[in-house]
């Protein structure tokens, strides 16, 4: 007997209460009804199921994420701006070895990653080992590294590994 | 406008015409940057920022007319950001195997990233 998908059908749920705007007992009833099919569909096409742990950790992760959305943003605004001049600008191609394997926890990660503007997933190699960004700022190699590694690898790895 | 109360008009204010501005600096970065995957990093901004300022502006107006809360932005939030990974991982694929082609196809080139 698989694990039922507890998660999923929640979401399910509050994106279906969010969606209609109420919480009255019958389209929580409905809301029910539907998660529940969605789930049994969607459940033949997820071989590997997610396990969530230390979830306190989705906090200041969201809260990093966040910060570095919106200080990426003023980053890029600068440089679309020309308020740093172009010859200080280098951007490239940067690798990043990674730990982090589950594929929940990658989709999080490219999510990031695209979120952020100034950096782009670019490519990740056949055995998951590498991750390949570019930067548009690609001044210090090693803090880039390090903020992936630290700010947004750890935390998910203890969440999803 | 003029029914809205102070403290909703205001906030909404600022936070729409910093996201406007946020998205139009995105895309004058994608007139602006120099080659193909710089001009990734332009349009992001608009996804992210300025779609996040447009949003919550929606939810302190929205919020005043109606009297309560309105909390159904955040699901277009979760929307952009599950779905923005796919068109950005694909155009980034995409550029990187036609730079390997071409290289390939004019061998003794240094890899460049091209303009369209």
């Amino acid at each position: 007997m698989k694990r039922v998908p507890v998660v999923l059908t929640l979401t399910l749920i509050i994106i279906w209460l969010l969606l209609n705007g109420t919480a009255s007992p019958g389209s929580i009833l409905l809301g029910v009804i539907l998660a529940v099919l969605l789930m049994l569909a969607a459940s033949q096409f997820r071989p590997v199921r997610p396990r969530l742990r230390r979830l306190y950790l989705v906090v200041p992760l969201f809260f990093h994420v966040v910060v570095d959305v919106v200080r990426s943003n003023i980053g890029v605004a600068r440089i679309v701006l020309g308020m740093v001049s172009r010859d200080q600008v280098r951007s490239g191609f940067l690798d990043v070895p990674l730990d982090l394997r589950d594929p929940h926890g990658l989709a999080i990660l490219a999510a990031i990653i695209t979120s952020t503007p100034g950096t782009a997933w670019a490519d990740l190699s056949a055995d998951g080992a590498t991750l390949t960004l570019h930067v548009l700022d690609l001044k210090d190699e090693a803090e880039w590294i390090r903020i992936i590694k630290y700010r947004y690898e750890s935390p998910l790895r203890r969440i999803f590994e | 406008m003029s029914d809205l109360p102070l403290w909703a008009t205001l906030p909404a204010t600022v936070l729409l015409v910093a996201g406007g501005l946020f998205a139009l600096t995105g895309a004058l970065g994608l007139l602006r940057l120099p080659d193909f995957f710089s001009r990734m990093h332009g349009p992001s901004m608009g996804n992210t920022i300025g779609c996040g300022c447009v949003l919550i502006a929606s939810m302190l107006t929205a919020s005043a007319v109606t009297g309560r809360l309105a909390i159904h932005e955040p699901l277009i939030t979760l929307f952009i950001v599950v779905s923005s990974p796919v068109t950005s991982m694909l155009l980034m694929r995409a550029a990187r195997y036609r730079d390997r082609a071409r290289n390939a196809v004019r061998p003794g080139r240094a890899p460049e990233s091209t303009d369209d």
